[in-house]
């Protein structure tokens, strides 16, 4: 009995404890702007979560460390409050709840995944807190009208049609013909819809167009086909799974093809776990650190690179890049709105218009970041087997020619 | 473009012999869940994440820059010492319930290895490389990666050493006689709780073997364990229990079954087809979940 009442006190206490610590929290106290994030720490994403996280937290230690957020005169600084959505949709949208309407939170950054950035997408709108997401590249993110969502990305239908208009071009302009395979999933089948798109403008035939299941890690079948109808280029979508799936099967096969392009293989470390054997093969990537953007806060993607290697012990993949380009989006808007009213701050991000180390960042009425073209790299090994991703387009910032077509297996 | 398998007779071969040797795999899998349910009637949900285990010891063994073939000596030892813990932690305070209540365990364990797999290892996709190359037939239209030829290789020796073990070691008859009759077993000295313990540890190791063969061929990944918790399950319920060259032919035959759907009905419907063919297989077969259950304490 005396138990259950020291039980029972110890509890209440616990419970007075917590709704006083969450009154304090709010959207700015003292010199703090309170940002809410739910990233997934746990769960299937919880490699992409952290990433995703680091390159926040690089962003907030950055900008506090050089002088702040200028807001009326006063100088303020960022601080986070993160929740792990332990990669569940359901679990995020109840975060965001928790974050706007019991922690108090007036800005939100997104999650990691476009699957994630949807479930929550509704929460935010429906309260009007401005969201400046990084990692959702759903092209139907940017179609459903959401006045308070921007993303610093490409949109994912922009991942790999460059892929197609360049083996057009090396094809004498004239149409080619591609096989690709996706991964049922939002992400895989924009990605595919952007293929579409660009075959259609090329004038070029999709002879195999299949789709892989989420459980996917053979796709010999899809392989076995590409031997027998010899496409141009090979199109590959499936998150790291499905890069490393593809990379594995397609040299075991030995299946030759002119052009193979890809997703996520900045994600899946093709080369450090593949080797010599993914060798050619063209990635889709948002950012690469020998870009030549500029900002005040990181310098280029060279320093960025160096100083996220030398507080993380990595080597930055996209996904921290464009995590951190998010709080430089949000302190300029901040600044130019001058004002922490919501309204204002939304107004002021829809304005956007500047250059991070990132890459430009100007957002179409959709949300979607208009001002900056992906790029793509190919993977090249040298004689000792060392691979390195080399920027091949576009050539603005291309440090190696691309090589085309890949060699036959036999030929290597 | 859809039946691609008609106009080209070699992508007929390819997807038998694909079909064939990715089903012995399988088939190695659903030994040991038949096993086990044979024995101790036990449906193992968390079959596959034991198969992803196991995978991950090959992997790490790769990763120290031991040679991932290895893995399927090591993986089965250390496997097996996991199945008995899991044994004697969880399972033996459940098996004499209904079946429902040891599917809802093992359903809790799965969810458990899965999570802690994430936790230890992270959720990244990760594989072995065992550097063999490719066998090419019927000049070059044929391709088998020799590390199917060598994982179906190792799956069939395995399975041959079980059935040996079965029929002439002790343990082995003592499994067979409690999967008859568990109370006739143990009025004749049977110690049938040493033998539904070896029962799951044997499992255990199987899948073990099982999941470093797949890391050599395929890709690991945390939460991938449930496609083959699924496979093992149809296989089981076309064979039957304990009918070992029934679990051998119903493996190849989904194999087969699932590379020909690919083909046809395209990759998409590939686990769905899985699906189609298990719901219809119990239609026809009206499958009996609520066999008299047997156990003894």
């Amino acid at each position: 009995m005396r138990l259950n009442r020291i039980i029972l006190s110890f509890v209440s206490a616990l419970v007075i404890l917590f709704s006083t610590s969450v009154a304090s929290f709010a959207k700015v106290v003292g010199d703090k702007i309170i940002l809410g994030a739910a990233i997934s720490l746990t769960g299937k994403y919880s490699s992409n979560g952290v990433h995703t996280q680091n390159g926040y937290n690089m962003a907030v230690d950055r900008i506090n460390s050089m002088g702040g957020i200028k807001v009326g005169g006063k100088t303020y600084k960022f601080d986070i409050i993160y929740y792990d959505d332990e990669s569940n949709p359901k679990r995020a949208a109840q975060l965001a709840e928790r974050l706007i309407s019991q922690d108090g939170v007036e800005f939100m950054l997104g999650p990691y995944s476009s699957g994630l950035t949807k479930a929550i997408a509704p929460v935010t709108e429906k309260y009007g807190v401005p969201m400046v997401e990084a990692n959702g590249a759903s092209r139907s993110l940017f179609t459903k009208g959401y006045k308070y969502l921007f993303a610093v990305l490409a949109p994912a239908n922009l991942y790999l049609d460059v892929a197609i208009e360049t083996a057009v071009e090396l094809n004498g302009g004239k149409p080619v013909r591609i096989a690709q395979a996706f991964e049922q999933d939002a992400f895989s089948q924009d990605v595919r819809l952007g293929i579409l798109d660009a075959a259609e403008r090329t004038g070029s035939k999709i002879i195999i167009d299949d789709k892989l299941p989420k459980e996917l890690n053979d796709m010999a079948a899809t392989l076995v086909k590409v031997k027998q109808m010899k496409p141009d280029v090979l199109v590959v979508s499936g998150h790291t799974k499905g890069a490393l799936t593809a990379i594995r099967q397609i040299a075991e096969m030995k299946v030759d093809v002119p052009m193979l392009a890809m997703t996520h293989c900045d994600a899946a470390k093709l080369s450090k776990q593949h080797g010599k054997n993914s060798q050619y093969a063209l990635c889709a990537s948002q950012w690469h650190k020998s870009l030549t953007y500029k900002d005040d806060f990181f310098k280029d993607g060279m320093t960025y690179a160096a100083d996220f290697e030398k507080e993380f012990g990595y080597d930055p993949p996209y996904q921290s890049a464009e995590s951190s380009a998010a709080l430089l989006v949000f302190k300029d808007a901040f600044e130019r709105a001058n004002s922490f009213d919501q309204k204002k701050v939304r107004d002021a991000l829809a304005a956007t218009n500047m250059q991070t180390f990132y890459g430009n960042i100007k957002f179409a009425p959709g949300g979607q970041n208009v001002d900056k073209p992906m790029v793509l790299f190919q993977v090249m090994c040298d004689a000792s087997g060392s691979c390195e991703n080399k920027v091949v387009a576009p050539l603005k910032w291309a440090s190696a020619k691309l090589i085309h077509p890949i060699p036959k297996w036999s030929e290597r | 473009m859809d039946f691609l398998v008609f106009q080209y007779p070699m992508i007929t071969l390819q997807a038998c012999l694909d079909g064939i040797l990715l089903g012995v795999l399988f088939a190695l899998i659903a030994y040991g869940m038949a096993l086990q349910w044979g024995v101790m009637n036990i449906i193992n949900i968390a079959q596959g994440d034991l198969v992803i285990l196991g995978g991950y010891i090959a992997y790490f063994m790769y990763l120290y820059g031991i040679h991932p073939a290895w893995g399927v000596i090591v993986a089965p030892v250390i496997m097996y010492f996991v199945g008995i813990a899991i044994y004697k932690l969880v399972i033996n305070k459940v098996v004499d319930r209904d079946l429902f209540i040891s599917i809802l365990a093992t359903f809790g364990i799965s969810i458990l290895f899965m999570q802690l797999m994430n936790f230890a290892f992270g959720a990244d996709v990760v594989l072995a490389n065992s550097g063999y190359g490719t066998t090419m037939l019927f000049d070059n239209n044929v391709v088998l990666p020799n590390s199917k030829i060598f994982s179906a290789f190792i799956s069939i020796v395995f399975a041959v050493c079980l059935v040996i073990y079965m029929k002439k070691s002790k343990l082995g008859r003592a499994i067979r006689a409690t999967a008859q009759n568990a109370r006739a077993a143990k009025i004749l000295g049977v110690d049938t709780e040493k033998v539904y313990a070896a029962t799951f540890g044997i499992n255990a190791a199987l899948c073990g073997v099982a999941g470093a063969l797949i890391s050599i061929t395929f890709t690991i990944h945390p939460y991938m364990g449930l496609p083959y918790t699924i496979r093992s399950f149809m296989i089981v319920i076309v064979a039957g229990l304990g009918n070992l060259p029934g679990v051998a032919m119903s493996g190849m035959g989904l194999g087969v079954f699932e590379e020909f759907a690919d083909y046809i009905l395209g990759t998409e419907f590939r686990i769905g087809s899985v699906f189609l063919l298990l719901v219809l297989i119990l239609v026809y077969r009206r499958f009996k979940l609520s066999r008299k259950r047997e156990y003894l304490k």
